[in-house]
This record gives structure tokens, sequence and C-alpha cells, in this order.
């Protein structure tokens, strides 16, 4: 990985807070893109200067997708809002079994928002796109009086390369397959909301935020004929199972003692009152394949995470409804989160 | 996890499931009090495994879930003052009032907060001398300290813009009212394991004398519930009545003195309004005279106001155990979580919600 420069290229001394004409499109503005974005995201796309990012694709079937970020708090234990608006997008784009390869970036800055912070933000981005092997192609900054906005918010698009001839959809989900996850779920959530509420636990729960397309492409490589993927994100394993049940038609069934969560996501989660079912995920997917390949697919997933678990199966086609056999072995239904369970988790 | 995991342990569960199977011969009615205990109930399913003859009855002991109506108001009254910051727990937040929900109010502009402790609203008026901080107090005798502890923590730091909107209740008044009300179908109850942490068990020795039922205090854990029952039901059987404490890892007979003593000095027992039931004499607590300028309701000149219930929901009938969620007319049709009629649908640990949540429908 680069080795970025902790020192922030804009005179912190002259400007220790971002003012409204950083974004007013004069001087500060040009230099805001000079010495601080064009340093750190440097590509030949970029380079460019256009308005818009001309680009040569080598396939013709792209997949596209677009993400805003509103995290608070912006730093916490495993990530930031940078690198959350590089791996969300990513993983987005993942979730076709494409290959990620540019990504946007709208930045929206509340007048009187510390340089540093920027700076810190704008080099997680950068590396974080860096470890994902995309480019940031084209850009956009504003800047809101302060009070307007809650420091920083950012918003990626992103493109990336179909390669495969797979339908990876909802609607190519049978009786049957079966579902695995790449590990344990609950820990973003539990890491934003330790940070915000102030807990403190042993050891420090850390955010799971990370790219999920190298995984994604080893899978699709291997020749599984994937079905569905899903990545967890708000709402949990739980929100994403009901999602697909409801746009396949068909009856999941989930096996408590299967789905990973740690000690103390799982100690966190019971103080706080909450269902790690339900909470938020940044590095977690589900496969949907074809129970023959689930072994194969299994192993694959094992030498990223060796949590990774076949945590159920599509039962039948007759009704949409996830089902989960509890730990102590009896049945229930495993709902759609109603409402919100932790507000602005990315 | 240690301390959990040996509380759900499926083979122990089986093994209760067959041991209350083998002492039933009758059909028996139980209540669980609280609703923690009826959203692990349904969550765990432990209802699946008892025989059919023991039917369990979801009582209510869900704070969010009793509040009246008129206090939701209130709430909302107070919320919507653009110099408040209103502070509550996140269950309440939802609840329908007569014509909004404090989410509603947030929306508007209003300054509403999610809080975890009382304590942190009483740190919000402190940095906040030019608002008033409002904490709505919800809760049975579990949460009465933390409350009663906020309040003394204004009073010795002399913080005059921190007030709480009072809608505390006790459990023991509200099982008589069950108990005496002449539909009552109670055979046995499963006290409150939390409540009987702050306060013992020594104020259901009258009561299980008094109606002859058995009271059996009980946890949280699927296990905890499930021996809760095998105790209830073995004294049901064999024809006797008496309070024995299930949950003795948290709970002794006395419960926490120095908790009882901070809600004494700070609360005394007065009437309350529980939605869907009405009334009940010395059922709630109120603030001691001496606390009174800390009593939101009086601050803000809301004593009077009075809300009746609407007549659609039938929360009511559902708190008193006599009727099923599932036989409500409007439950899952024109009551879901998104679009709760009455409280029971919007608190987890409501039973509605529950069902809704956690059954497999027929």
């Amino acid at each position: 990985m680069k080795e970025f420069n902790l020192q922030c290229p804009i005179p912190i001394n002259e400007y220790p807070r971002v003012l409204l004409a950083h974004g007013g499109g004069g001087r500060l503005m040009h230099n805001l893109i000079e010495k601080m974005f064009s340093s750190a995201f440097s590509n030949d796309i970029l380079m460019q200067g256009h308005d818009s990012a001309q680009i040569n694709l080598a396939t013709n079937k792209i997949a596209f997708t677009t993400d805003s970020y509103v995290v608070k708090p912006l730093f916490f234990p495993g990530g930031d809002i940078g690198s959350l608006a590089v791996n969300g997008t990513v993983n987005d784009i993942a979730m076709s079994g494409a290959v990620p390869q540019y990504i946007s970036l709208g930045l929206i800055i509340e007048e009187g928002f510390e340089m540093e912070m920027l700076w810190r933000v704008v080099q997680s981005i950068a590396s974080a796109a860096e470890a994902a092997g995309v480019k940031i192609a084209t850009g956009d900054t504003k800047v809101v009086d302060n009070g307007k906005g809650d420091g920083i918010f950012i918003n990626t698009s992103g493109i990336g390369l179909i390669q495969h001839d797979l339908n990876i959809s909802p609607k190519s989900i049978k009786p049957g397959d079966v579902i695995l996850l790449n590990g344990d779920i609950g820990r973003h959530g539990i890491a934003i909301m330790a940070e915000r509420e102030g807990l403190e636990f042993d050891h420090k729960i850390t955010s799971d935020c990370a790219p999920l397309n190298f995984i994604i492409n080893d899978i699709i490589n291997a020749g599984i004929e994937v079905h569905c993927l899903r990545d967890l994100t708000r709402g949990g394993l739980s929100s994403t199972l009901n999602e697909l049940a409801e746009s396949a038609n068909c009856e999941i069934l989930i096996n408590e003692l299967k789905v990973p969560v740690h000690e103390d996501v799982r100690g966190a989660c019971e103080i706080l009152g909450f269902d790690p079912m339900y909470v938020a995920n940044e590095g977690k997917f589900i496969t949907i394949v074809p129970a023959e390949q689930a072994e194969i697919c299994l192993n694959i997933l094992t030498k990223h995470n060796s949590e990774a678990s076949i945590i159920g199966s599509i039962s039948s086609n007759n009704e949409a409804i996830v089902k989960l056999k509890s730990r102590i072995g009896t049945m229930r239904i495993l709902d759609m989160l109603s409402g919100e369970q932790l507000p602005r988790i990315c | 996890m240690k301390f959990l995991d040996e509380y759900r342990d499926p083979d122990a569960a089986k093994r209760y499931s067959e041991l209350i199977r083998s002492i039933t011969t009758k059909s028996w009615n139980i209540m669980e009090v609280c609703g923690g205990q009826t959203h692990a109930i349904v969550k765990f399913g432990l209802d699946e495994l008892l025989p059919e003859s023991i039917r369990l009855i979801h009582g209510p002991g869900c704070p969010v879930c009793v509040t009246s109506l008129e206090l939701i108001d209130k709430s909302i009254e107070i919320a919507s003052n653009p110099n408040v910051i209103f502070c509550s727990f996140g269950d309440m937040l939802r609840v329908p009032g007569s014509k909004k929900d404090l989410l509603q109010v947030k929306s508007e502009g209003g300054d509403v907060r999610m809080m975890y402790s009382p304590l942190d609203a009483v740190k919000i008026a402190k940095e906040n001398p030019h608002n008033e901080v409002v904490f709505f107090a919800v809760g049975f005798e579990t949460t009465a300290p933390a409350n009663a502890m906020a309040v003394y923590q204004a009073k010795e730091l002399g913080i005059k813009n921190f007030s709480i909107l009072v809608s505390h209740v006790l459990v023991p008044p509200a099982m008589e009212a069950i108990l005496s009300s002449e539909n009552c179908m109670v055979q046995g109850f499963l006290a409150a394991g939390h409540v009987c942490a702050v306060m013992g068990y020594n104020e259901y020795f009258p009561i299980a004398e008094k109606y002859k039922v058995p009271i059996v205090v009980t946890g949280f854990e699927p296990l905890d519930i499930l021996q809760g029952i095998y105790m209830t039901v073995k004294q049901l059987e064999e024809g006797r009545h008496e309070v024995e404490n299930q949950y003795a890892r948290v709970v002794d007979k006395e419960g926490n003195l120095p908790a009882q003593n901070l809600v004494s000095r700070v609360f005394k027992v007065g009437t309350r309004k529980w939605r869907g039931i009405g009334e009940i004499p010395d059922s709630g607590l109120v603030l001691q005279d001496n606390f009174r300028e800390f009593d939101a309701s009086l601050k803000f000149g809301l004593a009077e106001l009075v809300v009746d219930e609407p007549k659609e929901c039938i929360s009511g009938i559902i708190l008193q155990g006599l009727k099923k969620p599932n036989e409500c007319q409007a439950f899952g049709k024109l009551c879901t979580p998104e679009h709760p009629l009455g409280a029971t649908m919007v608190s987890s640990e409501g039973a509605c919600a529950a069902y809704y949540r956690y059954r497999i429908k027929p």
C-alpha cells in the first residue's frame, strides 16, 4: 500500500477550518482540489481535468451504483466515513459479481470543519481505494453553512465490469439452494454504537468495514454458479434475508447456531437490547449457491475468513418467509426490522 | 458466552420440557408478568416446549405499553416546545399519542433525544442552562432507582432546568388488579426477576396468601423461564400457593436496600392510570412534595390534561391476559409495528409486537 503524507498539504495554520469559500469555485477551492485532493487521489483519469471523466471500458456490461454516507461519529474503531464511502460502493458493485473500477466522490462539507479532519478523511479514502483497486475518476466539493451539515457527508458512485455470464439476482434463487455467510455479524453497528455512547469493553469492538470484491472474484473465478449475492448493511442479516425471501418469493430456513457472532458483540447486544441479527455490517455478505457447490464455495470463503459458515437454505418457494431454528431447537419467524434500530450508522 | 449460554442450553431445555410434561395432569393458566419474559418466551419459542394444557398469559409488565395515552400526549406537548430538549428511552418515541408520536415531533424540529440513562439527561441540562431538559421517566420498580438518582443529583447540583415526566408503575398493585377482576383466569404468576432484584419479594407473600396463587420470582433466560414454569406447575399440582425464588442468583428476599431508600426519598406511592386498564389506586410512583419542582407535568402546566383511550385497540384486554394478540381483529392487518394502534404493538417487550415478530403464522 502507498505511503501517505501525514502532513496536511493545505497549510493548517493558514486555514485550520474549512470556509464557505473552499466550495465557492474560486482560488481557495482550486487550492483545496490541487493540493489536497489531486495529490491524494492522483490517477490518469482524474488528471484529465475535465468536467466529466472519459473512460474506455473493457466490457459492454457494467454494474453502476450510488450511495451516500452520513455516519456519526465520522471516525470509529476499524474505519471512518472515508473508508466506509469507498468500501460501501465497492461492495455494492461486487454484489453483481462485477469488478469495481472507478468511483466518483462527492463531498458535502460543513463550514468550520477542521482541515486536519478533512485531510484524515481524504487519506482514508485514498488508502481504501488503493486497497480495493479502484480509481477516483471524478469528484465534487460543496461547502454548506455552519450548522447546516454535520461535519462531512460523502456520496460515492461507482462502476464495475461484469465479466461473467451468471444471472446474479433474487430471481435465480431456487428451492434447495444453500446460503453461506462470510464471517461473524454485528461488528460495524456495535462499534459505532459503542463509540457514540462511550461504552467501553475489555477489547475494543472494531467495525468489519472491508472491500469484498476480491473474495467475490475468487468465488466467480472458481466457476461457482452463484445464484445471488447480497451484502449485509443496514438492517443486518435478518433484513437482507427478508428482502430476498420477498423478491424471490421463497421460504428461507436459518440455523441460529451456525451464524457466528463474536462474544463481545453478543455481550454488547445483551446490554443494549439489540439482536445481532439486525445489527449492521460493512464487510459481510451472503452467497446463495446450488447445494452441490456449497462445500467448494465454503472452502473459498474460509480462505478469507475462518468463521465463514453455511447458515441455512431455501426450503421452498411457496411463501415469502424467513424461519429461524433457535439455539434451543424451536422455530420462529425472523422478521424484518421495523423502523430504525440504530440511526446513521453508514 | 459465559453466564448466558448455560441458560440457553438446548438439552437442558428439553429435559425441563419433559419434566414439566411429567408433572402436569390438569390445565393451568400461568401469567408471566414482565414484558422481558414475554419477549424471551416468544423469541425462543418456549411455549412450543410446553404441554398444551399449560397456557401462558402475557402480563402487563411492559412499561412502554402501560403508559397512558394521557402521558404520551403530555410528552408530545412538552417536546413540541421550542425551548425543550426532550429525552426518552428509545421505545417511547414510536408510541402513538392521540395525534402523533415523539418521532414526528422530532421531524417537525423538536429536540427529541434517545437516552440510555436519565443521568445523561441531567448532564445535558447542566450543559444547556438556557433550555428546559425533560426526561420521560417510564418504568417499573426496575428503572425507578436511576430516575430517582437523576432527580436527586439535579437537586444536589442545583440544576433548575431539569424535570421528569413521571410515568412510574408498580407491579404488585397490577397483579392484584388482575387477580381481583371478575374475568381473571390467572392461576399462577412468574414474578418479574429484575423488579424483584430492586424490591425483593416480601410484597408477594400477602398476595399469594390472599388470592391463593403461587408466585415464582423468575429470570429471563430460556432455562430460567422453564424452571419458573416448572416450579409454578409443581405448586399448582400439589395444591400449594407459596412465594418461591427461581432467580436466586440475582434476587434476594430484601432486594437492593440502598436503591429502595433512594426511591422512597424521591418518590411516593400514588394513583396511576394504566393504558388499556384504567386507574389503579396506589399503583404508581409520583414525586415527593420536596421534589415537586422537578415534575414536568406541573412545570409545563399539564397536570389537568385528561385524554380518553381509543376504542379500536384491545391492548387493555391483551394486557390483562384475557385475549392473545392474534385473537385481536386488527392484529397484523390494521395494526402492525409500522402502524401500531396501541403500545403493545410498539415496544419490543409488548406482547403484540413479540407475536408479530416471532410467531410462525398459522
